[in-house]
């Protein structure tokens, strides 16, 4: 175990904090010391404001010395993906087209955050506009991965998930579409999860896809994931997507649930394609369920095949529409010398916007284009509507299902040119979004050559508490979270 | 000019329907809650989500959507169930998110129509009615104002996000004037329903209109030309007239019309074609996944059913049966509902058999004097109590017609009751003094031999002999009806 | 459905307000074409009678009253604009 203090969870840096023995200030400067070191290798950030986070901190340890500590999190600095707006911070997106922007308002997670005490520290580096699953489609350089530099993180948070495996943040937030929190969990070997479509705020959470994206956490333990989500959790009236759905008090509920559980192996999640190494981990994992007492069953999620296809037409249609406000004329990037106003649109999001951007921008504009939009996004959404089903099907014999997160490990930065190779990638992930599940992806080995292994855990709609419970009864018995990169 | 050789032409007629945006009064936006206004300071009025900011999300108001049912309820739209929201994807500065969320397929009133009356034979007379059927109305957000400047044009997103109704008819409408008579009824409804103000000058009620001909007879429509910026009532008229007579003309001179969007110069009175429809628009409407769908149950529509007010021709019918009212009165009274208002109270004071007398006084006096005052009828002194008490002192003869006008122009200005006007005014006809007018009276009885005979004899015309000289030593204040007793009472007597 | 030959680049990229190099045209006309390629296979999956999911936990109804409140202050609305004058953000001329 790392005495080192960014390599602790929060439960420990809380405790040290209540107790006195540990100030946020001191974590604070040991987190920006950190960061100093191994960010040129990372590059988790997009950027970051020490004195800022430093009177952040300050100001915590005034609360707690006061006697009044906000919450669960008073004095734990925990990082935002470059996606989600804070007051007077730069927003964006790993794009050229706001690489200037600041935001002028808190996303209502970042207000939940600050109402927990919390120290928020930089702005997380990503695939551009969440869209991508290595963050090499950031406008400001990939961010590595923390267990291998030369290697991708995953995305399209791999900032936040590389800067908890590197010791940058002790917690972090990324957005999850299509397994934009998963996947990068799984290739940087931390804790991440996707709640159900809902139960966290999207307000404020530059929209890629507004009927997949989720907000979530990424963390070194089910336990500080835990405590994050139930300090972002619950219904948000400016969020008309946001559910009214109890949030309980998801930390102490893990004492309270110990199984044993009916688990569900989805036939689909295990065919061709799957990295060997990973399909072992991942039977060894269900393996240990068997043998705390867990009833484990195979069930059929018939419509797998189609969750790619699904995913990639209503998720860009969204996107297309999202994106249409970049424009260069409110905000973000204008470009020079433009003839008229259809021409400085032309030229704004041509200059600002990225290869995979536009290329998504593109599909989508098609897909919803006159005479196309039955034939793609309505039957899309049909088809949706099926994929959603063989979920519910199976949660009527089995309390969650356990998969691979990724089919494959954290693979070599500029590897995958072809759009589809990369697409593939989220082949595990997708159809937890399409139909709106909670899913973490929970640390389960290594390669031969040392890189990290994902377990997604997928739960039922609403019901995070079982499905953390879940994940720790296998963490606990497990020291892959005692496992550092060497950086 | 006309000559022999050119072949006359075959009458046409007018095909049009109009799509009416209409602001809807609320506090707040349509999907955000800050406020709405007119005239503020430019980009005064926005927020995150009206700028569409990054991140930003709308959330629907409550007070939008029962403004819009309420509008369907009183048209006679049939009320959607389940409606959606569409976002209606296109660029343009004015449109922060370059798409505006609107309603495509399941817009949340279908159907309905707006009564109208046309110009009858004279003023006197009641036009012919008829009902111009609606295709749909459904709810959207407005969007910013441009400003054209010499170089350049200059956003203000006060007014996007404001609610908007669009209310589409059928191509039922055969002539301008059937054109302004639907919008004069449409924009009465609106008013009455307290849904909007309606004023045009602020752009609470915009009108495009879609205008084609053909040869009467002929079912197949012709090509339809889109008229824009009318953007005032009789702007409609004249944009439509004059559009009809452009249309017409390139027929009858061998040309064809051309499918485009014009836009009409209400000072000129000339239009110009903005562009045609080759370069449409393919706005690739799909659900917006922000919003959640509406569903309208029988109890929200009971709810706002009972606060909807009687519209003005249903008023007017009313006013027609009940009050026997001439229609010219009727048709100043029920077009503003507070006018309308204002005069029932009074009736019910005075009584159904002094209405047109009532009438008279609030069509001719009072909305005289709101005009030169420039004020609303609110904000007058004068109430229903005051007028009912100067239409009594009239009867009982205590003053006359004449007197009782400066009585009114006082009262209007001082809110003070018309008894204590005429005292203070010393309008009340007079004597009081009875002996006085008897005097008068002996005197003219005595004057006159002849006609007192004459009247003994039957003859009741010669009383007139006598009236003369009265009113004469009486300088004209004698009351007459008083006189004309007094003058019975002694020729019976003598 | 439709062929993935069918994609128009200019036409769509028109739509989309985005100018594209020749370059860009044909790389992404080439790599849309396979995915488009991958996604007809959805023609195969029978939706015959099936609703269309737009959210995956839909309620209805969701709103709020109308109270206004506050308005981002001029100074916060126009602090990335681009171009301003006149508390108003400036754009080449616009002729309609
Ligand atoms: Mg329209
Ligand atoms: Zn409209």
């Amino acid at each position: 175990m790392s005495s080192e203090l960014f390599h602790q969870p929060i439960t420990a840096l809380a405790a040290a904090l209540e107790a006195g023995t540990l100030s946020a200030v001191e974590l604070t400067g040991a987190v920006i010391a950190r960061t100093k070191a191994v960010e040129p290798a990372v590059h988790a950030f997009n950027s970051h404001d020490e004195a800022g986070a430093l009177a952040q901190a300050a100001a915590s340890d005034a609360r707690r010395a006061a006697g009044q500590g906000r919450g669960a999190l008073e004095g734990i600095p925990i990082g935002l993906k470059d996606v989600i707006a804070v007051a007077g911070q730069p927003l964006t997106a790993s794009s050229r087209m706001l690489a200037n922007f600041v935001s002028p308002y808190d996303a209502t997670v970042t207000m939940r955050l600050k109402q927990a005490g919390a120290v928020l520290w930089g702005r997380l580096n990503c695939d551009e506009f969440a869209m991508g699953s290595s963050t090499e489609n950031s406008a400001f350089g990939p961010a590595s991965n923390p267990w291998d530099v030369t290697r991708v993180p995953g995305g399209s948070s791999g900032g936040s998930a590389a800067a908890v495996a590197a010791g940058e943040a002790i917690a972090t937030l990324g957005s999850d579409t299509g397994g934009s929190i998963r996947q990068p969990a799984a290739l940087c070997g931390v804790v991440g999860l996707k709640p159900s479509y809902g139960l966290v705020s999207r307000f404020g959470l530059v929209a890629y896809a507004s009927s997949l994206d989720q907000i979530g956490p990424f963390a070194r333990t089910v336990e500080d994931a835990a405590m994050v989500l139930g300090a972002i959790a619950g219904h948000d009236e400016r969020d008309s997507t946001s559910f009214r759905a109890e949030i309980p008090d998801y930390r102490a509920e893990l004492r309270a649930r110990r199984g044993p559980w009916k688990l569900g192996i989805p036939r689909e999640y295990f065919g061709d394609g799957l990295d060997p190494a990973i399909g072992a981990a991942v039977e060894k994992a269900i393996a240990h369920y068997r043998g705390l007492g867990c009833e484990i069953r195979e069930v059929s999620l018939p419509h797998t095949q189609y969750c790619l296809d699904t995913y990639y037409i209503i998720a860009t249609a969204e996107a297309s529409s999202n994106l249409a406000r970049y424009d260069g004329i409110r905000y973000g990037h204008r470009a020079q010398g433009a003839r008229d106003i259809v021409d400085l649109y032309f030229k704004s999001r041509a200059e600002g916007f990225g290869a995979e951007v536009k290329r998504r921008i593109i599909l989508g504009t098609y897909v919803l284009s006159s005479g196309y939009y039955d034939a793609y996004y309505l039957r899309a959404q049909k088809v949706r509507t099926l994929i959603r089903q063989d979920f519910l099907n199976a949660y009527r014999e089995v309390d969650a299902l356990i998969t691979p997160t990724s089919p494959i490990p954290a693979f070599k930065l500029g590897e995958k040119s072809d759009p589809l190779a990369m697409y593939l990638c989220d082949i595990y992930t997708i159809g937890v979004n399409l139909a709106g599940l909670p899913a973490l992806s929970v640390p389960c080995g290594f390669t031969g050559d040392r890189l990290p292994i994902g377990l997604q855990l997928i739960g039922q709609p609403f019901r995070e508490a079982d499905l953390l419970a879940i994940a720790q009864a296998y963490e606990r018995d497990h020291d892959w979270k005692t496992q550092y990169p060497a950086l | 000019m006309t000559s022999v050789t050119q072949p006359l032409s075959p009458p046409y007629e007018a095909v049009i329907g109009l799509e009416v945006h209409v602001q809807i009064k609320t506090a707040s936006k349509v999907f955000t809650r800050v406020a709405t206004g007119y005239g503020y300071e430019p980009n005064t009025l926005t927020d995150p989500v009206v700028l569409a900011l990054p991140g930003a999300l709308p959330v629907m108001n409550k007070a939008a959507l029962d403004a819009i049912i309420k509008a369907g309820l009183l048209l006679g739209c049939d009320i959607a169930p389940v409606c959606k929201w569409d976002r209606k994807n296109y660029f343009y500065p004015d449109s922060p998110k370059n798409y505006q969320i609107s309603q495509y397929d399941m817009p949340i009133c279908l159907g309905g129509a707006v009564e109208i009356e046309l110009p009858g034979a004279a003023r006197n007379v009641m036009g012919e009615h008829k009902e111009i059927p609606l295709t749909r109305i459904h709810l959207e957000e407005d969007v910013g104002k441009l400003n054209h400047g010499a170089g350049d044009s200059l956003v203000d997103y006060n007014r996007a996000g404001t609610p908007l109704m669009e209310i589409v008819s059928e191509p039922a409408l055969r002539s301008a004037e059937e054109a302004y008579a639907y919008l004069t009824s449409l924009r009465a409804t609106m008013i009455y329903g307290g849904i909007s103000d309606c004023d045009m000058e602020k752009g609470q009620l915009r009108c495009d209109a879609n205008i084609s001909i053909r040869p009467v007879g002929q079912a197949a429509l012709g090509t339809k030309v889109e008229l824009k910026n009318l953007n005032s009532i009789s702007y409609v008229r004249d944009g439509i007239a004059h559009e009809i007579k452009r249309q017409i003309g390139v027929v009858e001179r061998g040309g064809v019309i051309a499918q485009e969007t014009r836009d009409f110069d209400g000072m000129t009175g000339t239009s110009q074609s903005l562009r045609s429809k080759e370069e449409a628009h393919d706005y690739r409407y799909f659900p917006d996944p922000d919003l959640m769908p509406v569903q309208v149950d029988a109890a929200w529509k009971d709810r706002l059913r009972a606060e909807c007010p009687e519209l003005p021709f249903l008023k007017q019918r009313r006013f027609l049966a009940d009050y026997q009212l001439p229609y010219t009165l009727t048709s100043v009274l029920v077009w503003d509902r507070a006018l309308a208002d204002y005069f029932e109270e009074a009736v019910k004071l005075a009584g159904v058999a002094k209405a047109q007398t009532i009438g008279n006084w609030i069509v001719n006096d009072l909305l005289r004097e709101l005009g030169t005052a420039k004020i609303a009828l609110v904000a007058a002194k004068i109430r229903p109590a005051h007028l009912v008490a100067l239409v009594g002192l009239v009867d009982s003869g205590a003053v006359l017609a004449n007197a009782a006008k400066e009585i009114f122009v006082e009262m209007f200005a001082t809110g003070d009751q018309p008894q204590a006007i005429a005292e203070r005014r010393g309008l009340k006809s007079a004597p009081t003094d009875r002996g006085e007018l008897e005097q008068w009276c002996r005197d003219a009885i005595a004057g006159n031999p002849k006609a007192a005979a004459e009247f003994k004899a039957g003859k009741e015309s010669a009383i007139n002999a006598f009236k003369g000289p009265v009113m004469k030593a009486s300088k004209g204040k004698a009351n007459p009806k008083l006189v004309d007793e007094t003058l019975r009472r002694l020729l019976a007597a003598s | 459905m439709s062929q993935p030959t069918q994609l128009n680049i200019d036409h769509v990229a028109n739509l989309a307000r985005l100018a594209l190099t020749p370059e860009e045209k044909a790389t992404f006309a080439a790599q849309l074409g396979s995915v488009l390629h991958h996604i007809e296979q959805l023609v195969r999956v029978d939706v015959s009678g099936v609703e269309p999911t737009a959210h995956a936990f839909p309620v209805v109804n969701v709103w709020a009253e109308d109270v206004a409140g506050p308005a981002l202050p001029v100074a916060e609305a126009l602090r990335n604009a681009p171009a301003q004058r006149d508390h108003m953000i400036v754009v080449p001329k616009v002729v309609e």
